[in-house]
Protein backbone atom coordinates (compact mmCIF):
# COMPACT_ATOMS: atom_id res chain seq x y z
CA UNK A 1 0.00 0.00 0.00
CA UNK A 2 2.36 2.77 1.07
CA UNK A 3 4.74 2.83 -1.88
CA UNK A 4 6.35 5.97 -3.31
CA UNK A 5 6.35 6.00 -7.05
CA UNK A 6 9.30 6.63 -7.89
CA UNK A 7 10.57 7.67 -11.77
CA UNK A 8 7.82 6.04 -13.77
CA UNK A 9 6.08 8.82 -15.45
CA UNK A 10 8.99 10.69 -15.89
CA UNK A 11 11.95 9.86 -17.86
CA UNK A 12 12.88 11.50 -20.82
CA UNK A 13 14.77 10.32 -23.62
CA UNK A 14 18.14 11.11 -23.42
CA UNK A 15 19.95 13.34 -26.77
CA UNK A 16 23.04 12.43 -27.42
CA UNK A 17 25.61 14.21 -25.25
CA UNK A 18 22.55 15.67 -22.91
CA UNK A 19 23.13 14.43 -19.17
CA UNK A 20 19.51 14.99 -18.07
CA UNK A 21 19.14 14.54 -14.44
CA UNK A 22 16.44 12.33 -13.76
CA UNK A 23 13.00 12.85 -12.76
CA UNK A 24 11.76 11.54 -10.23
CA UNK A 25 7.85 11.47 -9.28
CA UNK A 26 6.54 12.91 -6.07
CA UNK A 27 3.12 11.37 -6.11
CA UNK A 28 2.76 9.55 -2.87
CA UNK A 29 -0.31 7.21 -2.11
CA UNK A 30 -2.49 9.23 -0.05
CA UNK A 31 -4.70 6.59 0.75
CA UNK A 32 -4.23 5.25 4.15
CA UNK A 33 -3.95 8.94 5.73
CA UNK A 34 -7.10 9.25 4.14
CA UNK A 35 -8.14 6.54 5.89
CA UNK A 36 -7.08 7.41 9.16
CA UNK A 37 -8.50 10.37 8.92
CA UNK A 38 -12.00 9.96 8.10
CA UNK A 39 -11.33 7.05 11.10
CA UNK A 40 -10.54 10.00 13.67
CA UNK A 41 -13.08 12.29 12.12
CA UNK A 42 -15.85 9.40 12.37
CA UNK A 43 -14.54 9.57 16.36
CA UNK A 44 -14.95 12.95 16.89
CA UNK A 45 -17.94 13.11 15.57
CA UNK A 46 -19.40 10.66 17.55
CA UNK A 47 -18.26 12.21 20.91
CA UNK A 48 -18.18 15.88 20.47
CA UNK A 49 -21.43 17.02 22.21
CA UNK A 50 -22.08 19.89 20.01
CA UNK A 51 -24.65 21.84 21.52
CA UNK A 52 -24.32 22.90 25.03
CA UNK A 53 -27.02 22.68 27.40
CA UNK A 54 -28.75 25.81 28.59
CA UNK A 55 -30.22 26.24 31.86
CA UNK A 56 -33.80 28.08 32.45
CA UNK A 57 -34.44 29.58 35.10
CA UNK A 58 -37.24 28.63 37.97
CA UNK A 59 -37.74 30.79 41.15
CA UNK A 60 -40.67 29.25 43.20
CA UNK A 61 -42.34 31.38 46.24
CA UNK A 62 -42.12 30.66 49.63
CA UNK A 63 -44.43 28.21 51.34
CA UNK A 64 -46.57 30.84 52.65
CA UNK A 65 -48.89 29.63 55.77
CA UNK A 66 -51.56 32.09 56.22
CA UNK A 67 -54.39 32.69 53.53
CA UNK A 68 -53.69 36.28 53.92
CA UNK A 69 -50.64 36.51 53.26
CA UNK A 70 -50.86 35.18 49.65
CA UNK A 71 -50.98 36.92 46.58
CA UNK A 72 -54.54 38.06 45.53
CA UNK A 73 -55.60 37.51 41.72
CA UNK A 74 -57.84 39.46 39.83
CA UNK A 75 -60.49 37.44 38.32
CA UNK A 76 -60.41 39.39 35.07
CA UNK A 77 -56.85 38.84 34.45
CA UNK A 78 -56.68 35.44 36.03
CA UNK A 79 -56.05 32.18 33.57
CA UNK A 80 -55.26 28.86 34.63
CA UNK A 81 -53.86 26.34 32.41
CA UNK A 82 -53.83 22.54 33.75
CA UNK A 83 -51.88 20.23 32.21
CA UNK A 84 -53.64 16.54 31.79
CA UNK A 85 -52.61 13.08 29.94
CA UNK A 86 -51.24 12.53 26.38
CA UNK A 87 -49.89 16.49 26.16
CA UNK A 88 -53.75 17.59 26.36
CA UNK A 89 -53.61 21.14 27.95
CA UNK A 90 -57.05 22.00 29.98
CA UNK A 91 -57.76 26.43 30.44
CA UNK A 92 -60.10 28.55 31.86
CA UNK A 93 -60.54 32.08 32.41
CA UNK A 94 -61.28 33.93 35.46
CA UNK A 95 -61.98 31.99 38.80
CA UNK A 96 -64.57 29.23 37.54
CA UNK A 97 -63.52 26.09 36.94
CA UNK A 98 -66.73 24.69 35.25
CA UNK A 99 -65.61 27.03 32.35
CA UNK A 100 -62.75 24.36 31.07
CA UNK A 101 -61.60 24.28 27.84
CA UNK A 102 -59.56 21.83 26.05
CA UNK A 103 -56.00 22.45 24.20
CA UNK A 104 -53.20 21.33 22.89
CA UNK A 105 -49.90 22.76 23.15
CA UNK A 106 -50.02 24.17 19.70
CA UNK A 107 -53.31 25.82 20.36
CA UNK A 108 -52.46 26.85 23.85
CA UNK A 109 -50.08 29.71 22.78
CA UNK A 110 -52.84 31.77 21.02
CA UNK A 111 -54.92 31.27 23.75
CA UNK A 112 -52.33 33.00 25.80
CA UNK A 113 -51.99 35.76 23.39
CA UNK A 114 -55.56 36.41 22.93
CA UNK A 115 -56.05 36.74 26.36
CA UNK A 116 -52.63 38.85 26.70
CA UNK A 117 -54.09 41.47 24.19
CA UNK A 118 -57.31 41.27 25.70
CA UNK A 119 -56.18 41.94 29.36
CA UNK A 120 -54.64 44.66 31.39
CA UNK A 121 -51.03 43.77 31.57
CA UNK A 122 -51.22 44.46 35.34
CA UNK A 123 -53.89 42.37 36.07
CA UNK A 124 -52.44 39.72 33.80
CA UNK A 125 -51.40 36.21 35.86
CA UNK A 126 -51.37 32.63 34.50
CA UNK A 127 -51.32 30.20 36.87
CA UNK A 128 -50.16 26.48 36.01
CA UNK A 129 -51.46 23.72 37.40
CA UNK A 130 -49.78 20.47 36.10
CA UNK A 131 -51.89 17.61 37.45
CA UNK A 132 -49.94 13.67 38.63
CA UNK A 133 -50.35 12.71 34.77
CA UNK A 134 -48.40 15.52 33.35
CA UNK A 135 -45.20 14.66 31.98
CA UNK A 136 -41.66 16.65 32.92
CA UNK A 137 -41.49 17.86 29.45
CA UNK A 138 -44.66 19.26 29.35
CA UNK A 139 -44.15 21.47 32.68
CA UNK A 140 -41.13 22.78 30.99
CA UNK A 141 -43.18 23.58 27.64
CA UNK A 142 -45.90 25.58 29.14
CA UNK A 143 -43.05 27.48 31.41
CA UNK A 144 -41.49 28.05 28.27
CA UNK A 145 -44.45 29.33 26.73
CA UNK A 146 -44.40 31.57 29.02
CA UNK A 147 -41.14 33.11 28.29
CA UNK A 148 -41.74 32.85 24.48
CA UNK A 149 -44.94 35.35 24.98
CA UNK A 150 -43.44 37.30 27.39
CA UNK A 151 -45.54 36.64 30.64
CA UNK A 152 -44.14 38.44 33.47
CA UNK A 153 -46.52 37.22 36.05
CA UNK A 154 -47.08 33.40 36.17
CA UNK A 155 -47.32 31.11 39.20
CA UNK A 156 -47.26 27.48 39.61
CA UNK A 157 -49.58 25.90 41.74
CA UNK A 158 -50.72 22.78 42.89
CA UNK A 159 -53.90 22.22 41.59
CA UNK A 160 -57.31 21.21 43.49
CA UNK A 161 -59.46 18.26 44.19
CA UNK A 162 -62.32 20.37 42.23
CA UNK A 163 -60.09 20.91 38.91
CA UNK A 164 -58.93 17.79 38.77
CA UNK A 165 -62.00 15.68 39.06
CA UNK A 166 -62.77 18.00 36.50
CA UNK A 167 -60.25 17.39 33.82
CA UNK A 168 -60.80 13.55 34.97
CA UNK A 169 -64.26 13.71 33.76
CA UNK A 170 -63.47 15.70 30.51
CA UNK A 171 -60.63 12.90 29.99
CA UNK A 172 -63.29 9.74 30.55
CA UNK A 173 -65.70 12.14 28.04
CA UNK A 174 -63.02 12.46 25.56
CA UNK A 175 -61.63 8.85 25.87
CA UNK A 176 -58.23 9.96 26.27
CA UNK A 177 -56.84 6.81 28.82
CA UNK B 1 2.20 3.81 -40.19
CA UNK B 2 2.87 2.53 -36.80
CA UNK B 3 -0.51 2.04 -34.77
CA UNK B 4 -1.37 4.72 -32.11
CA UNK B 5 -0.12 3.26 -28.82
CA UNK B 6 -2.29 3.84 -26.05
CA UNK B 7 -0.23 4.38 -22.95
CA UNK B 8 -1.33 2.70 -20.07
CA UNK B 9 -1.32 4.52 -16.60
CA UNK B 10 -2.16 3.67 -13.46
CA UNK B 11 -6.01 4.99 -12.36
CA UNK B 12 -4.95 7.36 -9.67
CA UNK B 13 -6.18 10.31 -9.29
CA UNK B 14 -4.52 13.64 -6.75
CA UNK B 15 -6.11 13.12 -3.66
CA UNK B 16 -4.22 16.23 -1.89
CA UNK B 17 -7.48 18.71 -1.88
CA UNK B 18 -9.42 15.67 -0.19
CA UNK B 19 -6.93 14.86 2.61
CA UNK B 20 -6.76 18.38 2.95
CA UNK B 21 -10.36 19.03 3.61
CA UNK B 22 -11.00 15.85 5.53
CA UNK B 23 -7.82 16.88 7.39
CA UNK B 24 -9.69 20.41 8.07
CA UNK B 25 -13.19 18.88 8.90
CA UNK B 26 -10.46 16.61 11.66
CA UNK B 27 -8.64 19.74 13.43
CA UNK B 28 -12.24 21.58 13.40
CA UNK B 29 -13.57 18.25 15.10
CA UNK B 30 -10.62 18.40 17.40
CA UNK B 31 -10.77 21.53 18.51
CA UNK B 32 -14.47 21.86 19.05
CA UNK B 33 -15.01 18.64 20.69
CA UNK B 34 -15.51 18.46 24.10
CA UNK B 35 -16.30 14.80 25.75
CA UNK B 36 -19.59 13.84 27.10
CA UNK B 37 -19.33 13.92 31.01
CA UNK B 38 -19.74 10.49 32.79
CA UNK B 39 -23.49 9.53 33.29
CA UNK B 40 -24.75 6.48 35.22
CA UNK B 41 -28.50 7.32 33.52
CA UNK B 42 -29.34 8.59 29.63
CA UNK B 43 -31.40 11.63 30.53
CA UNK B 44 -33.26 13.51 27.28
CA UNK B 45 -33.60 16.76 28.12
CA UNK B 46 -36.36 19.09 26.91
CA UNK B 47 -36.15 21.80 24.80
CA UNK B 48 -36.62 25.93 26.08
CA UNK B 49 -35.90 28.74 24.41
CA UNK B 50 -33.88 30.04 27.26
CA UNK B 51 -30.35 31.53 26.80
CA UNK B 52 -28.79 30.95 29.60
CA UNK B 53 -25.71 28.65 29.83
CA UNK B 54 -25.47 25.99 31.92
CA UNK B 55 -23.14 26.79 34.85
CA UNK B 56 -20.16 24.29 35.20
CA UNK B 57 -18.77 25.12 38.46
CA UNK B 58 -19.89 24.96 42.11
CA UNK B 59 -22.95 22.41 40.61
CA UNK B 60 -25.07 20.25 43.09
CA UNK B 61 -27.18 18.26 39.93
CA UNK B 62 -30.52 16.47 40.92
CA UNK B 63 -31.19 13.85 37.45
CA UNK B 64 -34.45 12.18 37.25
CA UNK B 65 -34.47 9.33 34.60
CA UNK B 66 -37.89 8.33 32.67
CA UNK B 67 -38.66 6.06 35.73
CA UNK B 68 -38.83 8.50 38.16
CA UNK B 69 -35.08 7.37 39.53
CA UNK B 70 -33.73 10.41 41.41
CA UNK B 71 -29.42 10.56 41.27
CA UNK B 72 -27.30 13.05 43.17
CA UNK B 73 -24.36 14.84 41.68
CA UNK B 74 -21.86 17.08 42.97
CA UNK B 75 -19.38 18.52 40.49
CA UNK B 76 -16.66 19.69 42.94
CA UNK B 77 -14.90 16.78 44.78
CA UNK B 78 -13.59 19.02 47.23
CA UNK B 79 -16.85 19.57 48.54
CA UNK B 80 -17.80 15.79 47.82
CA UNK B 81 -15.66 14.92 50.38
CA UNK B 82 -16.54 17.58 53.13
CA UNK B 83 -20.17 16.52 52.00
CA UNK B 84 -19.80 12.56 52.73
CA UNK B 85 -18.11 13.32 55.71
CA UNK B 86 -21.33 15.38 56.56
CA UNK B 87 -23.50 12.70 55.82
CA UNK B 88 -21.38 9.97 57.25
CA UNK B 89 -21.58 11.65 60.94
CA UNK B 90 -25.44 12.87 60.65
CA UNK B 91 -26.82 9.54 58.76
CA UNK B 92 -24.57 7.37 60.69
CA UNK B 93 -23.56 5.99 57.81
CA UNK B 94 -20.34 4.21 59.34
CA UNK B 95 -18.50 4.53 56.33
CA UNK B 96 -14.50 4.05 55.90
CA UNK B 97 -12.52 6.30 54.78
CA UNK B 98 -11.93 4.30 51.53
CA UNK B 99 -15.72 3.72 50.85
CA UNK B 100 -15.18 7.73 51.05
CA UNK B 101 -12.61 7.94 49.31
CA UNK B 102 -14.64 5.41 46.51
CA UNK B 103 -17.66 8.40 46.65
CA UNK B 104 -15.01 11.22 46.08
CA UNK B 105 -14.21 9.01 42.58
CA UNK B 106 -17.86 8.26 42.19
CA UNK B 107 -19.63 10.48 39.05
CA UNK B 108 -23.18 10.47 40.52
CA UNK B 109 -25.17 8.53 43.39
CA UNK B 110 -28.95 6.74 43.28
CA UNK B 111 -29.10 4.79 46.30
CA UNK B 112 -30.56 5.34 49.65
CA UNK B 113 -28.86 5.74 52.43
CA UNK B 114 -29.00 1.87 53.80
CA UNK B 115 -27.74 0.57 50.35
CA UNK B 116 -24.08 3.28 50.00
CA UNK B 117 -22.19 1.42 52.06
CA UNK B 118 -22.48 -1.25 49.66
CA UNK B 119 -22.48 0.76 46.73
CA UNK B 120 -19.23 2.18 47.92
CA UNK B 121 -17.46 -0.49 48.69
CA UNK B 122 -18.01 -2.31 45.51
CA UNK B 123 -15.20 -2.04 43.06
CA UNK B 124 -15.98 1.03 40.77
CA UNK B 125 -16.25 -1.01 37.70
CA UNK B 126 -18.65 -3.43 38.99
CA UNK B 127 -20.36 -0.13 40.49
CA UNK B 128 -21.02 1.00 37.18
CA UNK B 129 -23.07 -1.85 36.34
CA UNK B 130 -24.88 -2.13 39.50
CA UNK B 131 -28.89 -0.60 38.66
CA UNK B 132 -29.60 2.07 41.56
CA UNK B 133 -32.30 1.89 42.48
CA UNK B 134 -32.77 6.13 43.09
CA UNK B 135 -32.65 8.57 45.66
CA UNK B 136 -36.28 8.12 48.30
CA UNK B 137 -38.02 11.13 47.80
CA UNK B 138 -41.28 9.68 47.86
CA UNK B 139 -42.83 12.20 49.40
CA UNK B 140 -43.80 15.99 50.54
CA UNK B 141 -41.20 15.60 53.37
CA UNK B 142 -38.39 15.18 50.73
CA UNK B 143 -37.46 11.40 51.45
CA UNK B 144 -33.57 11.14 52.00
CA UNK B 145 -33.10 13.93 49.08
CA UNK B 146 -33.86 16.09 51.69
CA UNK B 147 -30.53 15.54 53.56
CA UNK B 148 -28.56 15.73 50.76
CA UNK B 149 -29.30 18.83 50.26
CA UNK B 150 -29.28 19.96 53.48
CA UNK B 151 -25.34 18.55 53.51
CA UNK B 152 -24.32 19.80 50.57
CA UNK B 153 -25.42 23.02 51.46
CA UNK B 154 -23.46 23.19 54.99
CA UNK B 155 -20.55 21.78 52.84
CA UNK B 156 -20.60 24.82 50.34
CA UNK B 157 -21.58 26.96 53.61
CA UNK B 158 -22.15 30.46 52.41
CA UNK B 159 -20.54 30.10 48.83
CA UNK B 160 -23.05 30.27 45.93
CA UNK B 161 -24.42 26.56 44.95
CA UNK B 162 -25.93 26.52 41.50
CA UNK B 163 -29.03 24.05 42.09
CA UNK B 164 -29.25 22.50 38.98
CA UNK B 165 -32.44 19.45 37.96
CA UNK B 166 -32.11 17.76 35.03
CA UNK B 167 -34.99 15.62 34.17
CA UNK B 168 -36.30 13.31 31.04
CA UNK B 169 -39.22 14.16 28.72
CA UNK B 170 -40.89 11.95 30.34
CA UNK B 171 -40.71 12.02 34.18
CA UNK B 172 -43.71 12.30 35.69
CA UNK B 173 -44.13 16.24 37.05
CA UNK B 174 -44.98 14.23 40.64
CA UNK B 175 -41.14 13.44 41.12
CA UNK B 176 -40.26 16.99 39.50
CA UNK B 177 -42.57 18.25 42.67
CA UNK B 178 -41.29 16.16 45.08
CA UNK B 179 -37.44 17.17 44.22
CA UNK B 180 -38.46 21.02 44.72
CA UNK B 181 -40.24 20.55 47.91
CA UNK B 182 -37.04 18.62 48.95
CA UNK B 183 -35.27 21.94 47.89
CA UNK B 184 -37.83 23.85 49.40
CA UNK B 185 -37.73 22.35 52.79
CA UNK B 186 -34.41 23.55 52.63
CA UNK B 187 -35.44 27.25 51.97
CA UNK B 188 -34.15 26.89 48.64
CA UNK B 189 -36.38 28.75 45.71
CA UNK B 190 -33.88 29.43 42.80
CA UNK B 191 -33.71 26.45 40.59
CA UNK B 192 -31.82 25.62 37.01
CA UNK B 193 -33.62 23.32 35.05
CA UNK B 194 -31.11 22.32 32.48
CA UNK B 195 -32.79 21.87 28.98
CA UNK B 196 -31.28 21.57 25.40
CA UNK B 197 -31.54 24.82 23.35
CA UNK B 198 -34.09 25.68 20.71
CA UNK B 199 -35.01 29.16 19.19
CA UNK B 200 -38.13 31.45 19.80
CA UNK B 201 -40.75 30.29 17.60
CA UNK B 202 -40.98 33.09 14.48
CA UNK B 203 -43.57 35.35 15.23
CA UNK B 204 -43.98 34.97 18.71
CA UNK B 205 -43.17 38.35 21.20
CA UNK B 206 -39.70 36.92 22.64
CA UNK B 207 -38.49 36.23 18.84
CA UNK B 208 -39.56 39.84 17.93
CA UNK B 209 -37.95 41.20 20.93
CA UNK B 210 -34.83 39.21 20.47
CA UNK B 211 -34.72 40.36 16.55
CA UNK B 212 -35.26 44.14 18.01
CA UNK B 213 -32.01 43.74 20.23
CA UNK B 214 -30.12 42.20 17.80
CA UNK B 215 -31.03 45.15 15.12
CA UNK B 216 -30.34 47.84 17.54
CA UNK B 217 -27.04 46.17 18.24
CA UNK B 218 -26.82 45.17 21.21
Amino acid sequence: MASIDAGDGGGGKKGPGVKKAKKLSTTVDMTPMVDLGFLLITFFIFTTTMAQPTAMNLFMPKDVEKKEDQNKVKESGAFTIMLGKQDVVYYYEGMDPTQLKTATFKTIRDEIIRKKQSTNPEDLVMIIKPTVDATYKNTVDILDEMTINEIKRYAMVDISPQEYQLIQITEAAAGIK
Amino acid sequence: MPSVKIKKHAPTNDMTPFVDVAFLILSFFMLATKFKPEEPVEVTTPNSVSSTTLPEKDAFMVSVDKGGRVFVQVDNPEFRQILIQNLNQTRNLGLTPAEMKSFINAPSIGVPFNQLKGLLAMDQDLAKKVQQPGVPCADSTGGELYFWIRDALSAYSGRKLNLLIKADNDAKYPVFKNILDAFKKNDQNKFLLVTSPEDAPIGSSLYETRQNQIKSGK
